[in-house]
This record gives structure tokens, sequence and C-alpha cells, in this order.
């Protein structure tokens, strides 16, 4: 199976964007995971429900949106122009931003369900060994719900991997910056090149069932604890 | 109640012609949005028992369609190629009939691009300029040709950005994250777009012709709506409407003043 350089690109590109989005929810969807996990808060149910959006909203209305936002008379237009740097639509930075968003609900979920599922047993022995909050959430919240973080890790990578409408909505289709693997194999059935789409697309085949394969063969392993 | 059976009598006199209801889907390029919907709400006043479902897109994505036995019982393509091709492989029920030539302009919402001609695009005020992806959109790939024969192609590609369609493409311009962009001249004209930018309009002799065909398909061989909606589309008030929308009409090029 050979690979035209302009596929490869669109797959090197995907895994990029992917990887990239994956780091930052780890890292922006945990506290929100955890305060949606631990908080009594009325606003719970807002937050919880801003960041389900994504499941349920046609990738057509959050593209549309973001290509309003963004655009130069849009409120994050005007954050970029105001801060000077280059506007998002068409650039790699408006994809991750955008996948941030999409992907969101696929970080925060199965890693507050995690957090949920510690309970508060486990943190009140900490406070009792007199571990700081800070320092019970990395010794043992973290610990507790790894099989959560690898759940939501893999299926953060793999969604972003899927992304499509998003992406053409905002895209704008620009060889090794926003042409992603999904968009370079509908260009590909649209043109009639049916044989290259089918290399691409077997490749995406495959890649999704190994994941999801490992996110459901590895699923009986987080009860363990 | 004699007031009432002359209304029913005479509603159902007027309904003789168009008795039998009939209903097509069609499947159109989306540079005839506009002018389309138009000509169809026409239609309708006389014919107003009928049903004519629209459906907008790229048309090679209809020729793929239609290819595998899609429903759609007309099909306007902005490149004729597509029914040409779809008429020698039998899934055609009528000749293919050239409707009409499209052009192609420069559009902006940032600026008046009545005052810009192609070389301008080369300045570093157009940081983003949008066109169809001339892989398959046919005024993609007439835009690329123009890009070319203008001798420019090398020095604005870096800075193209490709919508999947020419509506797509015009909805970049026009939420203005690209600069400029070339779209088709029929929705350049259209109300909403006209009063939101000027155009410069490509000289057609910078790229191949836009001619533009459809065909009855084979579904639609016995299908009367599709033969009267076809016969509608030749008479003199579409073609001015047609016209009106920016395209050249086969025949008649010279008939008309633009």
């Amino acid at each position: 199976m050979v690979l035209s350089d302009n596929d490869l690109q669109a797959l090197v590109l995907t895994a990029k964007l992917a990887s990239l989005v994956t780091v930052i929810l780890f890292i922006t969807g945990t506290p929100i995971a955890w305060w949606l996990a631990r908080t009594q808060s009325r606003w719970k149910g807002i937050l919880g429900a801003v960041v389900a959006l994504p499941l349920v909203l046609p990738p057509s209305v959050l593209g549309f949106y973001l290509l309003l936002a963004m655009g130069p008379d849009g409120p994050l237009g005007h954050f970029t122009q105001a801060i000077g740097i280059e506007p998002l639509p068409f650039s790699f930075e408006g994809l991750v931003l955008a996948s941030v968003f999409y992907s969101l609900p696929f970080m925060v979920q199965p890693v507050q369900n995690a957090f949920e599922a510690i309970g508060d047993r486990p943190l009140e022995v900490a406070a009792t060994l007199r571990a700081s909050p800070l320092n019970a959430f990395f010794t043992v919240a973290l610990p507790l719900a790894l099989p959560g973080f690898l759940t939501a890790g893999i299926l953060t990578f793999a969604h972003t991997v899927g992304e499509f409408g998003v992406v053409l909505m905002i895209g704008g289709n620009i060889p090794g910056i926003t042409r992603v693997a999904s968009v370079q194999i509908y260009d590909h059935v649209e043109a009639m090149e049916y044989s290259e789409a089918h290399r691409l697309a077997a490749i995406m085949l495959i890649f999704s069932f190994l994941v999801l394969l490992a996110v459901y063969a590895w699923r009986p392993g987080s009860k363990r604890k | 109640m004699k007031a009432l059976k002359l209304l029913l009598l005479s509603a159902l006199l007027l309904n003789t012609p168009t008795a039998f209801a009939d209903k097509i889907l069609i499947a159109a390029a989306s540079d005839l949005k506009f002018a389309l919907d138009e000509i169809t709400a026409e239609f309708k006043k006389s014919n107003p028992l009928d049903t004519i479902e629209i459906v907008y897109g790229s048309s090679g994505k209809f020729f793929t369609q239609i290819q595998q036995n899609a429903p759609y019982d007309l099909y306007f393509s902005a490149d004729i190629a597509f029914p040409e091709k779809l008429a020698k492989d039998g899934f055609a029920s009528s000749d293919v009939v050239t409707y009409g030539y499209g052009r192609i302009v420069l559009w902006s919402t940032s600026v008046d691009a009545s005052k810009l001609t192609l070389q301008d695009l080369t300045d570093s005020s157009f940081s983003r300029i949008a066109i169809a992806n001339p892989q398959h959109a046919p005024y993609g790939k007439r835009a690329e040709e123009a890009l070319r024969s203008t001798g420019i192609w090398h020095l604005v590609e870096p800075k193209l950005v490709y919508g999947e369609n020419i509506a797509h493409t015009a909805q970049f311009v026009q939420t203005k994250n690209a600069q400029a962009g070339i779209i088709a001249l029929s929705l350049a004209l259209t109300p909403e777009l006209a009063q939101q930018g000027g155009y410069y309009l490509i000289p057609d002799s910078l790229h191949e012709p836009l001619e533009q065909g459809y065909i009855i398909t084979k579904r639609a061989s016995d299908n009367l709506l599709a033969q009267r909606f076809v016969s509608y589309f030749e008479t003199a008030p579409v073609r001015a409407l047609m016209i009106r929308y920016g395209f050249t009409l086969p025949q008649e090029n010279d008939g008309f003043e633009r």
C-alpha cells in the first residue's frame, strides 16, 4: 500500500492535531472533571450541560459559530487582533481550538466518572494523614482514576482524528495546515479518485477499530480497585 | 350552499391542468441556488399542486450519487462534462441540454472589489483568498485557470483557502475570514451578496468556458413534471431571469445586453 506525499502529509497532520488536542484536554479537562465530580454547587448542572453540548450539536452548528466568532468581526477575532496574532480561521491553531471544544466531553466525562467512583473515603483518609488537598489529589485521586484517564485520552484522540464537519467549515482545506485525513478522503471521493480514497479510508477504519478494541478490552480492568 | 358548490366546481375546473399532481427532486449546482429558487417559485404560481424539491451542492458529488442511483429526477450541473458522462453511461432519459455559461468574479466584502483586478491579489493586504476546491468544483477549476493565465498562481497559491463548493467559498468571504474570493457571478448578483460587496468580472478569455447542462435522469423518464419543468426552463421569462443572474445563454449570446 503506497501513500502519496499528500496523503502522508494529511495523516501526519491528523496525528499532530489529535496528540496536541489530547494533551491540552488532559490539562484543561481534568480540573473541570474534578470540579464536576466534587462540587455541590447548583452551577454543576449548567457546566455539565455545556461540556456535553458537542455530543449533540451538529458539527455544522459548531463550525458556523466558530467561523463567525473567529472572523474579524467576532469576539475571538477581536481578541486575536488585539494581542496581535494571526487570525484563527484557516490556521492549525484554529483547528486545535475548535477540536478542544469539539472533543471536550470525551475527556471530561470519563475522568469525571472515574473521580466520582473514588468517593469521599480515600480522600478523607488522606486528609487524616495530613495530606493537603493538592497532595491528596496527586497521590490518591489521580492514581485511582488512572483507568478513566486512559479511556478519556484514547477517546479524545480518536474523536479528534474522526473530526470532519468542523474542520471542513473553518479549515479552508490548506495542505499541511488544515487538510486532515478525513477531509483528504472526502476530496478523493469528490474527485472520483476511489482507489486513493480506499487506501486512506482503510487506514482510518483499521485505526478506529484498534482504538475502540483497546478501550473495550481494557474496560473490565478499571473495576479492579 | 349554492355558492359553495360553485366554489368547489370552479376549484375543480381551475385545477384540471394540474389535476395529476406530480413530484420531482432536483439536484442542482450551488451557483444556481438563487436563480433556481426564483424560477421554481414562479413555476409554482401557475402549478400550485406540483411539488418541487431542490438539493443544492457540488456538481461532482451529485454525479457520483446519480451513478449510485440517487433519487434525483433532474440534474443541473455547473460542468456539462458530468451530465454528458452520465448520459453516455445510460443514466439519462433526455439529451444533455446546455442551459447557460457561468462567469467568475473577484468578490470581496472587505474592499470595493469593482476597483480590483486579479493582479491586486498579489498585494500583501490580501492574506487569505478563497476559491472553490479545483479538485472537484467546476468554479474552482476555472478560478485556478484564470490565476494561472494571469501568471500570478505561484504568488497567490500560498494564500489560497478552498471552499467545498462555490456557496461555501462565498461564505468565507462574506464572514471576512478571507479578504477576497473568486465566486460565481450568479452568487455575486444575488440581492443579499450584492449589498455586501462589489465584484470584478474576470474576463472569460482567461479560462475555459463554464458550460453548464442538465439532464432528466433515467428514473424520471415517465415523470411528466420533469418534462414540464425543463420546457418551462426554455421560456422567455426564465431566460431573462437567468441572464439577470449573470448567466450567458446559448444561442442568444448576442441578443441581450448585459
